[in-house]
């Protein structure tokens, strides 16, 4: 196998990874508004508490590996995003602030300001990430030598707009599934109530955005054409999807979470079929996308990169796995809490 | 064009000048939680467990903020650089791997377990867990001064292509890491960082002791903090001379700089002063061929000044002067804080609130924080603006390293943004982090909540109880 598909599959791994893991924290952020008490409230932020922090560092790494492993790629990607990506750290500054400081007053207004700030950051940075998405499927404006010749405002298309609605409604599901593992009496009730709710809306947008990359971004199914394996893909992702309901009929908490992990890592999989070999589409020219082979590394700088992810990695996923089992059960408040 | 490097400059100068208020802190602190947690397995000393707890309480505030604020750097290098990155990506791509795989999965990892976790695991494990916290941070330390030294002693590399489409790649991975500066500048910023926890851990001591609060516990953390304090800043003056010896070797135009030394010849050592840069020369007190002799050992030794420079390749002069200068000033004031406190300890009247000296020293202590602060702050503005004009020392300039697609607009916008965020950002840390101080170490006496607060302290200087200290007759 190439060095450059090598690196294309590690970058969705950790996008994927990030998806799936801060995909909860995210989606616990946008239910937070619909707990009513200020205990509750606070479950729900100690819930994510111990783990937010080393979820966000997979997209962290994945910036880095993006800036290592393509160069071209991270530089066009993100200077054309530049205020849609400003306004992305804006929100993740805050939903990491908000969860640290909210609970150390306890006037009223100081905590309903954290609290919206925490469910308004979660919810702009899950939708921006859509949208970075959903813009990555179209492709964006690039010139010859990979720089943006666009608006700003070209970044806000119905079909981009989509994307990121489907992102905050798999987040919302996902969030709330992870809730339902770590609470216990009224508030878990409450929150299986809203996995149907969130489920709901997850799956008239799922439809709405299969319909619209099917009519609508012919370029996002070249290779399905070409490798009808890939529809195998597609056929997880739905039994995926299919599976959720089934396991809250069957009152299956920890299913349910992995069958909305799953979902996620598929969408994510698609997204990295559907954009391969390209990293950054331009829709002025199909020769001036920026691809795989175009934008990496020197193949020296690859092998090196690929030793130190083979000898990190294990010990990143045995104490990411030690952690998360640290921090099993259901969650309660203590005096180390939030 | 000139507007969007003036504002891209400005915009990177602000998010990572806030930045690292932060890292020193996670550094030098987390360091002394190694060394107040490991005192308490070995003793069993249940004093030192308080301790840990409340300096890690301290620390998880820090590391939020610093955490938050360091993602904004990761992606400034493509919105605004766009570029340098795809000049360095190729020699930085190691380091960066390297730094996300084994420092920040590290240290946000095992943070979870320091701060959560000390009723959920043993006592062993949480000590290794805070090892690996402070294992982490220095390693992330490492890959970025790694990557910045790389960026003013290139090394281990070959130029490919050619004009705006020229970039680095990588020949030798080894001589990339251990290029001329990086050691000895990692070095420097390690022990800056101690010294910031250092004199962090003493300033709330020595409040305490100065408002006789929570005695018992401020006098061991006022021992760890100055005993770390004054190894620390010996060192970092060895670091500091080997240092500068560096860049006298591989960035004279920068050295120039630093000292103000416009014409070839022996150069004087500045002790206090300002570069006219109209008459190409410094005015004020000075140690004739001082820099000359200690770089070279002989004071007459003819130093390159910066008419050795062609005018564009000339480093500005004012701002790497003045703060290089504000940091070496604030070392001494560091190493003469810490001599006197040994001089007191030896006295064994250190902690003695009664003793005059020692009371004059502990209210010198409360503000003190802010020397290495402005220490590290002041050393990094030097370093990077003596870089210039380049980006990449003498291989790319910062004018041709921005983005193409973005606009002076735009970067204003984000300024603004990054301004008013971080404004609002820093008033509710130091709120908070008050309210922290204010709240004390657990089983703390609650006592004599009115009065003046730390913060008030810190920034006055003066003492909390008031010019007439006599213990009786505190006013509200």
């Amino acid at each position: 196998m190439d060095l450059q598909i090598l690196w294309f599959v590690i970058l969705g791994v950790l996008l994927g990874g990030y998806a799936v893991l801060d995909g909860f924290d995210l989606g616990v952020g946008i239910l937070h508004p619909f707990a009513r008490t200020d205990q509750e409230r606070r479950l729900f932020m100690n819930a994510i508490g111990p783990l937010w922090d080393g979820n966000e560092v997979w997209l962290v790494t994945f910036g880095g590996a993006l800036f290592a492993a393509f160069p071209n790629a991270y530089a066009s990607a993100f200077s054309s995003f530049y205020l849609p990506f400003m306004l992305l750290l804006f929100a993740l500054i805050f939903r990491g602030v908000s969860l640290e400081f909210r609970s150390k007053r306890p006037e009223r207004v100081w905590r309903g300001f954290w609290d919206y700030s925490f469910f308004g950051a979660s919810t702009l940075a899950t939708f921006l990430f859509g949208v970075a998405v959903g813009n990555s499927m179209i492709g964006l404006p690039l010139d010859a030598r990979g720089v943006f010749r666009g608006e700003t405002m070209d970044l806000v298309s119905p079909y981009s707009c989509l994307i990121g609605l489907l992102a905050v409604s798999a987040f919302a599901v996902h969030g709330a599934n992870y809730l339902h593992l770590k609470l216990e009496g009224d508030i878990r009730v409450a929150v299986g109530r809203w996995r149907w709710t969130a489920f709901g809306l997850f799956l008239v947008l799922y439809l709405f955005a299969t319909i619209s990359t099917l009519v609508g971004v012919d370029r996002a199914l070249e290779n399905f054409r070409s490798g009808p394996v890939l529809w195998g893909l597609v056929g997880l992702n739905v039994l995926a999807v299919a599976n959720v309901p089934r396991t809250f009929v069957l009152d299956k908490p920890l299913q349910a979470f992995v069958s909305s992990g799953a979902v996620i890592l598929a969408l994510v999989a698609l997204f990295g079929a559907a954009l391969f070999p390209n990293m950054v589409t331009s829709t002025l020219d199909p020769d001036w996308s920026i691809t795989v082979y175009n934008a990496s590394s020197s193949e020296k700088t690859l092998t090196i990169m690929a030793i130190i992810a083979a000898i990190g990695m294990p010990f990143v996923l045995a104490y990411t796995v030690a952690i998360y089992w640290v921090f099993r059960g259901k969650v309660s408040l203590d005096k180390f809490s939030y | 064009m000139d507007d969007v490097l003036f504002l891209s400059r400005l915009q990177f100068a602000l998010t990572i000048m806030f930045h690292y208020l932060f890292p020193p802190f996670s550094i030098g602190l987390g360091a002394l939680l190694v060394l107040m947690e490991g005192t308490y397995l070995r003793t069993g000393r249940e004093e030192f467990h308080r301790m840990a707890k409340f300096w890690t309480k301290i620390f998880a505030l820090n590391f939020a903020i610093g955490v938050a604020t360091g993602i904004v750097m990761e992606f400034e290098f493509g919105t605004n650089w766009a570029v340098y990155s795809r000049f360095v990506g190729d020699v930085f791509g190691s380091a960066l791997a390297a730094e996300g795989i084994f420092a920040f999965f590290l240290e946000s990892g095992f943070l979870a377990v320091l701060v959560f976790g000390w009723d959920r695991v043993s006592p062993r494990m949480h000590f290794f867990s805070t090892t690996m916290v402070f294992a982490g941070s220095v390693f992330s330390a490492v890959w970025i001064v790694i990557a910045n030294s790389w960026q003013q002693t290139p090394a281990g590399f070959h130029i490919v292509g050619d004009g705006m489409s020229a970039r680095a790649e990588i020949t030798d991975f080894w001589a990339m890491i251990f290029n001329p500066s990086s050691m000895h500048r990692l070095g420097h910023v390690i022990l800056g960082s101690f010294l910031q926890g250092a004199f962090f851990v003493s300033s709330i001591c020595a409040f305490y002791l100065l408002r006789r609060r929570h005695q018992a516990f401020a006098r061991k953390g006022l021992g760890f903090g100055l005993g770390f304090a004054g190894v620390s800043v010996l060192a970092i003056f060895v670091s500091g001379h080997a240092q500068a010896d560096k860049v006298a070797e591989t960035q004279p135009a920068k050295l120039a700089a630093f000292e103000g030394h416009f014409r070839t010849g022996p150069a004087p050592l500045y002790l206090l002063g300002w570069p006219d840069v109209e008459a190409q020369k410094t005015q004020g007190l000075a140690v004739p061929g001082g820099v000359s002799f200690l770089v070279e050992g002989d004071f007459g030794a003819e130093l390159p000044g910066l008419d050795q420079f062609s005018p564009e390749d000339q480093p500005p002069v004012r701002i790497p002067f003045v703060t290089y200068h504000l940091m070496v000033g604030a070392g001494v004031l560091m190493f003469l804080l810490c001599a006197a406190a040994a001089i007191q300890w030896f006295r064994g009247r250190l902690f003695d609130v009664e003793d005059r000296s020692s009371r004059f020293l502990l209210r010198a202590l409360v503000p003190a924080v802010l020397l290495p602060i402005l220490a590290n702050q002041s050393g990094w503005v030097a370093a990077e603006v003596g870089r210039q004009p380049w980006i990449v020392y003498g291989l790319l300039r910062t004018s041709d390293g921005l983005s193409q697609a973005v606009t002076a607009e735009m970067v204003l916008t984000s300024i603004i943004m990054f301004g008013v965020i971080y404004a609002l950002l820093f008033a509710v840390w130091v709120f908070v982090l008050n309210e922290k101080i204010q709240h004390g170490p657990e089983e703390a006496p609650v006592r004599g909540e009115s009065g003046p607060k730390w913060l008030d302290v810190a920034a006055a200087g003066t003492d909390p109880a008031g010019p007439s200290f006599t213990g009786a007759g505190r006013g509200g």
